[in-house]
């Protein structure tokens, strides 16, 4: 792929990965968020969170299976979506939730197990928006870089956890997260066995 | 084999860079834009916002409350919210989509049958039903379990006044309600997120407190489907899902019925329920509650703020135990 071909494409996920804030944007000039603004806003952000994150652990399975390696430069950019997104999700927490008083906050991480689960979702994914960074990664070294980076599958899954803990009854949406995260799990773990086999037994193809 | 030379080519032919570079800017432009729509698509496809709900018929002859029952001079939430925030799993699980998804919710004919320990069980027309006692405004808090409330107008009558005429016998000691079951016209009844028909439970003295009401009615008008068309209970010091909707089945019993969101979740949700901020959900503090309508948080008040006139049901009784 040219050069420029490649960053009209990260251009297009760049841009795409925008619409929703956009329209939560616009919905919330024209008071288009129904009867409790805040409950909406912090739904819709927390679910984008979680899309984000669903889809920046699908771009390597995806990638490996149809062979399309210009979808690994778009990881990045999706990783950090979702952490954009969880910051602006837990922002509505602070600022409308809390108004900012960190005392309750904390109180409150006690008393609603489902937010200290939420919490630690996000802060693990803090160390890994800022290792982001192509400098970062030579001076972790790819290796060490790579399991640092494993842990996106712990936030994800405390993300699905916090999820499923705050809904009432109706647990079909947060175990629909739960079951794609496993799949790509899944996935991960069933190509590492596979890889370490192939590679106990090296063979040589013919270019 | 002969290679043309570039001179070869007529320079009319060849394109001109400025246009081979448009076109190519127009089509990615139409890509981009392209995208962008489908993403938009999808994002309100999921995310739908709530449509304004039209307004009801007015029903006719509605009194003032009576003297004796204490109103509330706080904001009332407006009609469009009381309207598109809904709690009613029977249609749908989200708040936003049950005013859509019960649109078309046919509500006549309809019967209420009441029975069990009484001397004289009947089944109510809708129109009967509403000729039992005059229809009065009562102006209520609402406060839903999962810490938000409303200050609703409904339009109702004393549950005791239909409680009166069927004659209760003595030894009836519960009150016992049931939702309508008809998955054809309940969409998310064929789905299990709650175990069906609906239904709930009063003890007797609750039921026949002068605030315990069967609203038919908000704002002057019939009920709206998404609010429990076309007959409701409305126990203002309860969390809001004890305030039973699209009621059919009333039976005064003598033991503690069964109601559906205790079965679901017994250590959540007891059989009393009454708002008490003192008393936290186990998975969320109940101390405050956001209006809706308002930007901050108030404090939520022991039963709802209708102590005055309810406490006395429950001298001593450890509310912590009867959550």
């Amino acid at each position: 792929m040219k050069p420029e071909d490649a960053r009209f494409i990260k251009a297009i996920i760049f841009v795409n990965s925008l619409v929703p804030l956009a329209l939560l944007a616009w919905d919330a000039a024209h008071k288009n968020l129904g009867a409790n603004p805040l409950e909406y806003v912090t739904r819709t952000t927390g679910m984008l969170t979680l899309i984000f994150l669903m889809l920046s652990l699908a771009v390597t399975p995806l990638r490996k299976m149809t062979g399309w390696n210009w979808l690994g430069m778009n990881r990045r950019v999706l990783g950090l979506y979702a952490f954009f997104y969880g910051s602006l999700h837990f922002l509505t927490y602070i600022w409308f939730d809390r108004f900012f008083n960190f005392k309750s906050a904390v109180g409150d991480v006690v008393q609603r197990p489902f937010i200290a689960v939420g919490f630690a979702s996000f802060l693990i994914m803090i160390p890994l928006a800022i290792t982001s960074t192509n400098k970062m990664v030579k001076r972790l070294g790819g290796k060490r870089w790579n399991r640092l980076h494993k842990a996106v599958y712990v936030a994800g899954i405390l993300g699905a956890l916090h999820y499923w803990m705050l809904v009432k009854s109706d647990t079909r949406l947060p175990l629909t997260f739960a079951a794609v995260l496993a799949v790509l799990l899944g996935y991960r773990i069933f190509s590492a066995n596979r890889t370490t086999k192939t590679q106990t037994r090296p063979t040589i193809i013919p270019r | 084999m002969v290679i043309k030379r570039p001179e070869q080519i007529p320079s009319s032919e060849i394109t001109d860079k400025k246009v081979y570079l448009n076109r190519r800017n127009f089509m990615r432009g139409a890509a981009m834009l392209a995208t962008v729509v489908a993403t938009g698509e999808l994002y309100r496809r999921l995310n739908e916002p709530p449509q304004p709900t039209p307004r009801g018929e007015k029903l006719a002859g509605v009194q003032p409350p009576a003297p004796s029952v204490r109103s509330t001079s706080e904001k009332l939430t407006s009609f469009e919210d009381i309207t598109s925030y809904n709690n009613f799993y029977e249609f749908s699980t989200d708040k936003g989509a049950v005013a859509r998804k019960a649109k078309d919710f046919v509500t006549r004919p309809w019967t209420v049958r009441v029975e069990g320990l009484v001397n004289k069980p009947k089944v109510y027309d809708l129109d009967d039903l509403m000729k039992i006692a005059p229809l009065e405004e009562r102006i209520y808090r609402l406060r839903c379990v999962e810490g938000w409330s409303m200050v609703i107008p409904w339009v109702g009558f004393p549950l005791k006044a239909l409680l009166d005429e069927v004659e209760p016998l003595s030894n009836a000691r519960y009150v016992a309600f049931e939702t309508l079951f008809d998955p054809k016209r309940m969409p998310n009844q064929t789905t299990s997120v709650l175990d069906w028909p609906y239904v709930e439970g009063l003890r007797l003295d609750e039921a026949m407190h002068p605030l315990t009401i069967l609203a038919t009615g908000l704002y002057g008008e019939a009920l709206p489907p998404q609010d429990g068309a076309p007959v409701r209970l409305v126990v203002p010091w309860k969390y809001g899902f004890k305030s039973i909707k699209s009621i059919v089945n009333i039976r005064l019993v003598a033991d503690q019925p069964k109601t559906t969101w205790s079965m679901y979740a017994p250590n959540e949700y007891g059989f009393y329920s009454n708002v008490n901020p003192n008393v936290p959900h186990p998975r969320w503090s109940q101390a405050r509650e956001r209006r809706i309508g308002e930007y901050g948080l108030r404090d939520t008040l022991i039963f709802n703020g209708y102590a005055e006139e309810v406490a006395s049901l429950y001298t001593g009784m450890d509310l912590k135990v009867n959550f």
